[in-house]
């Protein structure tokens, strides 16, 4: 069974045995408006929680993308280079961004889980 | 991401007009404007392109300028041919420094009784005392306070605005009318600033909101956000104050010698007129370009423009994402060897060297009224 967290950045994580998949949340995406570009991690990065780790381009400006827990960089989701707005389409599924092979379990103590996430937005 | 206290922050006589109709605002020059209505400004973008967006720029500043010689005492502080101007005509021009760097730009249009100038927000209070500074004092200078300014561009804004007043119809672009919109006198500008064809109507502050929504109730017609005003000049090539142009650059550097009329380059007698007419005769050294990244990833104001060797030849002033070109574009300045419409560089993104070319300004035909 999966377990999803959220970050005050407006990522998630989906947490399957040792690979975290992680992207930016529908709040987040919804912020940014029209995403026209991704760059994306390269696989076999390593990254501490809190690197810049993506950058997520809109018509208006870029944001950076942090990781959430530390970890190896595994996967990127390559579809995002033709088509970068399923990020705005499917921000929680098909618009994942990358995977990380967990290194440091214990980081996701810390985040937060749907109801808090939830609660957090709601002040905003 | 957390929302702004527009407390603060002044409002344009349409302020009620964009939250009723749910605009993301942003502080900009000191006022609380829409960046974005709920489409967003990919498609408010391309509604522009396609059809009408009605945008409200009331945060510029408007005056009159009023008395015999106004003109000629004008010129004394831009390049531009003020005294040509043919009755209810238009012209760009900007207020130079000493060293022929540019304070400002502006529109002035020549009226009956009186000279109505349009400046940007951020430098009115700057105009304003430059112009009280530098006109003899029979010159007036009429801030219009209660004014707003709504801009109406896009192929259909002719035959939308036409329902209101048959008349602008026919107007010449870069003309100007007093003409009633639903029994209210406004003045009529054909001009904008999307690169399509337009109008700016400037109408009584109590009166603008429903001239506005009358505007935006015909079915072509939707508001339009900073955002995309901001995309469809940059596709255009036209200059933003502050990031294409600004005190250190010239009107040649940045590729406005257009601008300066015939009279004005023979006579000089405007500030910075050595350098600048120097500069006619014999080139700038740097010189505004168009950039098209080749690959996906926008570069964005300050990036840095390098050669194919790796040498720097210049700074990115304006980019991002173009949504009729499909693609990122970008504005920046290039040492001159480099200016030429295909000339291949790099600009410098996060680190990477991404490749450029060099292209030919504006990105997309413009598509002004040419009767």
């Amino acid at each position: 069974m999966s377990e999803v967290k959220f970050t005050e950045d407006h990522e998630w994580v989906r947490v399957n045995g040792d690979v975290a998949t992680v992207g930016i949340t529908e709040y987040a995406q919804e912020q940014l408006g029209d995403i026209v570009f991704v760059d994306l991690p390269e696989s076999g990065a390593e990254l501490a929680q809190g690197d810049d780790a993506a950058v997520i381009e809109s018509v208006k400006a870029a944001s950076d993308i942090y990781a959430p827990i530390s970890g190896e960089v595994g996967e990127v989701n390559d579809a995002l280079d033709a088509e970068p707005a399923i990020v705005n389409q499917d921000a929680q599924g098909e618009g994942w961004l990358f995977t990380l092979a967990i290194s440091e379990p214990g980081e996701l103590d810390n985040l937060m889980d749907a109801d808090a996430y939830k609660a957090f937005v709601a002040k905003l | 991401m957390s929302g702004t206290d527009g407390a603060s922050l002044k409002r344009t006589p349409l302020h009620d007009l964009h939250l009723s109709r749910g605009a993301k605002m942003t502080p900009f020059a000191g006022y609380d404007m829409p960046v974005q209505f709920s489409d967003g400004v990919l498609k408010e973008h391309l509604h522009t392109r396609a059809a009408a967006g009605l945008f409200d720029v009331s945060h510029m500043g408007q005056l009159y300028l009023r008395g015999t010689g106004a003109a000629a005492a004008l010129e004394v502080l831009v390049p531009g041919d003020i005294q040509g101007l043919a009755m209810g005509r238009t012209r760009y021009t900007q207020f130079t420094n000493a060293s022929g760097g540019i304070l400002d730009d502006l529109m002035v249009t020549k009226g009956e009784d009186a000279l109505f100038v349009v400046v940007n927000a951020a430098c009115k209070e700057a105009d304003i005392e430059l112009l009280r500074a530098g006109l003899p004092s029979e010159i007036a200078i009429d801030v219009l306070e209660e004014r707003a300014l709504i801009a109406l561009q896009g192929p259909a804004a002719a035959a939308v605005l036409a329902r209101f007043a048959p008349a602008v119809e026919k107007m010449k672009f870069m003309s100007s009318i007093e003409i009633e919109l639903r029994g209210v006198s406004c003045n009529v500008g054909r001009c904008g600033y999307t690169g399509e064809d337009g109008f700016e109507i400037s109408a009584p502050a109590g009166e603008a909101g429903s001239i506005a929504e009358a505007l935006l109730a015909e079915s072509e017609v939707a508001p339009i956000g900073l955002g995309a005003r901001d995309s469809l000049r940059l596709e255009s090539g036209l200059c933003l104050y502050g990031h294409d142009i600004d005190e250190k650059t010239t009107p040649i550097e940045a590729g406005l010698q257009w601008s300066i009329g015939k009279r004005r380059r023979a006579e000089g007698g405007f500030p910075g007129d050595a350098v600048i007419l120097d500069q006619v005769a014999s080139g700038a050294p740097r010189k505004r370009i168009g950039l098209k990244p080749d690959g996906r990833a926008p570069a964005r104001e300050g990036t840095r423009i390098l050669s194919s060797q790796g040498n720097e030849i210049g700074t990115v002033t304006s980019g991002g994402f173009g949504p009729t070109v499909g693609g990122p574009v970008s504005m920046g300045y290039a040492v001159r060897e480099f200016t030429e419409a295909g000339t291949p560089v790099l600009l410098e993104v996060r680190g990477k060297m991404l490749p450029a070319t060099v292209t030919a300004l504006p990105f997309v035909p413009q598509n002004y009224y040419r009767g």
